[in-house]
């Protein structure tokens, strides 16, 4: 059923999308149609390939390398009065600076390699993995705490085996976030400096007004978004249900 | 376990300035259910948590004190309304979380005559989420059996219960619970008659000892002197409230 309706929604979405080029008899490199992104896919299968196999890597190991840090600054966070005082502000500020405007500096910094598109991808999910891992931690249900004082339990057992399960929920929902913003952060470490990458891709060829290549490399990039929400999704259904 | 000593609160408590309950004094007997019952927001379940030793946003002037003059708060075991059973943890583990929160090594034999003593041997490897709401507060009562402490408080545990497994964990409850001082904290003037050793009625003005039924707690439910107890206690709940 779902299946179907995923079906439904994509062909009634490339309807629409064909409607619209026969309706207009846009040319093509403004506007090109479904068939011809299809076809144009297809013919650069390999290469696109190729970019989102990097892109893919720079996701990957920037949402691995934000949620240890998320997970651990949220721990030393709900660990210490002191490090709330000293890094929360920091951590809302690093929040509120324009990522795009950060991109340059950390291409200076890490070069246009792999890592300044990781420190992209962590940069954008750290705040999401550890605000919602914090107020996990700091959210434990009283009742649980009570029960543990009157077993003389130490803070450091409160913490790991009430704070932290209880909060692991919370965590999950952080990651599916995070999941759906990393190759945000990618991608655009990708347009500010690089030779590779699915972003990399996408604004050579709009540079060479080849918008149907542009198109099949912002779709793979599409999906490709899909597949890894789904994935984290999964892998974190257990972290989640556990509450219920 | 070591012998039930006897407890004394004494003193008054305020929030914020504002007087929760004036002067009182209210002794739990070694070894006996005190029922301490009254309407919401008179103050006993803060007298349950100063005893445990636990949060009550009121400041508490004056002592609590054990007749063999140890400390008070490492000896109780506590039993709240809610379960407080852990979603992620099996009924085996919720039972023992107390060693585990100490970090000691738990006394499995004792665990496992605990849940089959509460009738829970087949459910030892289930998640709290598949039981019944009396399965799961049989769960907390093996929990606060493990503990094995000499003072027990009692937060309405029973109160969240249909009428027949609530008596039914009553029963249990007072049978598992002999020679331990405990404190029930309530507001249904039927428990407290069947359960009650001692009956206090906690109001604005204080507290009232009650005279409790002659029967041996656990009382029967249809046994007439514990249903008159009952109407009694209502009837001073109910005039002291007006």
């Amino acid at each position: 059923m779902k299946v179907l309706s995923a079906i439904a929604a994509t062909v009634f979405a490339l309807a629409i999308w064909q409607g619209i080029v026969s309706l207009t008899g846009l040319p093509k490199f403004i506007l090109p149609g479904p068939a011809l992104v299809a076809e144009t896919w297809w013919q650069n299968r390999w290469i696109i390939a190729e970019h989102t196999w990097v892109t893919a890597v720079e996701v990957v190991v920037g949402l691995a390398c934000g949620t240890v840090l998320g997970v651990l600054t949220a721990l030393q966070l709900a660990n210490s009065r002191v490090a709330r005082v000293l890094v929360q502000p920091m951590l809302v500020f690093t929040q509120a600076l324009p990522v795009f405007a950060l991109a340059p500096l950390l291409t200076l910094w890490l070069g246009y390699g792999l890592w300044s598109k990781v420190a992209m991808a962590v940069l954008i999910i750290y705040f999401p993995i550890t605000s919602s891992f914090f107020d996990g931690l700091m959210r434990t249900p009283a009742g649980y705490l009570d029960l543990a004082r009157t077993m003389q339990a130490s803070p450091r057992s409160v913490l790991w085996h009430i704070r932290i399960p209880a909060a692991l929920p919370s965590l999950a929902s952080g990651m599916r976030l995070a999941a759906v913003y990393a190759p945000i952060g990618a991608v655009i470490g990708e347009w500010v400096g690089s030779s590779q990458g699915l972003g990399y891709l996408m604004l050579l060829a709009n540079g060479r007004a080849k918008t149907d290549l542009m198109f099949a490399a912002m779709l793979t990039l599409g999906v490709f978004s899909i597949l890894l929400h789904l994935i984290v999704r999964r892998a974190t259904a257990h972290m989640a249900g556990e509450m219920r | 376990m070591t012998p039930a000593p006897d407890l004394t609160v004494s003193g008054s408590a305020s929030i914020n300035g504002a007087p929760l309950f004036a002067p009182l004094t209210l002794t739990l007997a070694a070894g006996q259910w005190t029922c301490l019952l009254g309407g919401s927001g008179v103050g006993k379940t803060t007298i349950l948590r100063l005893i445990a030793g636990l949060d009550t946003g009121a400041e508490f002037t004056g002592e609590i004190t054990a007749n063999d003059r140890q400390p008070v708060h490492e000896r109780v075991a506590y039993m709240a309304q809610d379960d407080l059973l852990l979603p992620w943890a099996t009924v085996a583990q919720n039972v023992s979380l107390g060693a585990r929160l100490r970090g000691e090594k738990p006394d499995l034999k004792r665990r496992d005559r605990l849940i089959e003593r509460m009738r829970l041997e087949d459910h030892l490897t289930k998640k709290p989420a598949e039981l019944s709401g009396g399965q799961r507060q049989r769960v907390a009562l093996a929990r606060t059996l493990m503990e094995d402490r000499p003072i027990v408080l009692l937060d309405e545990p029973f109160s969240a219960l249909d009428a027949r497994t609530r008596a039914d964990m009553q029963d249990l409850a007072a049978e598992a619970l002999q020679d331990r001082t405990v404190l029930l904290v309530t507001h249904d003037p039927g428990e407290a008659a069947r359960l009650g050793q001692s009956i206090v009625v906690m109001t604005r003005h204080g507290l009232t000892p009650c005279s409790p039924p002659r029967a041996i707690a656990p009382r029967k439910v249809d046994d007439l002197e514990t249903l008159e107890t009952q109407g009694a206690l209502l009837r001073l709940l109910r005039e002291e409230a007006a």
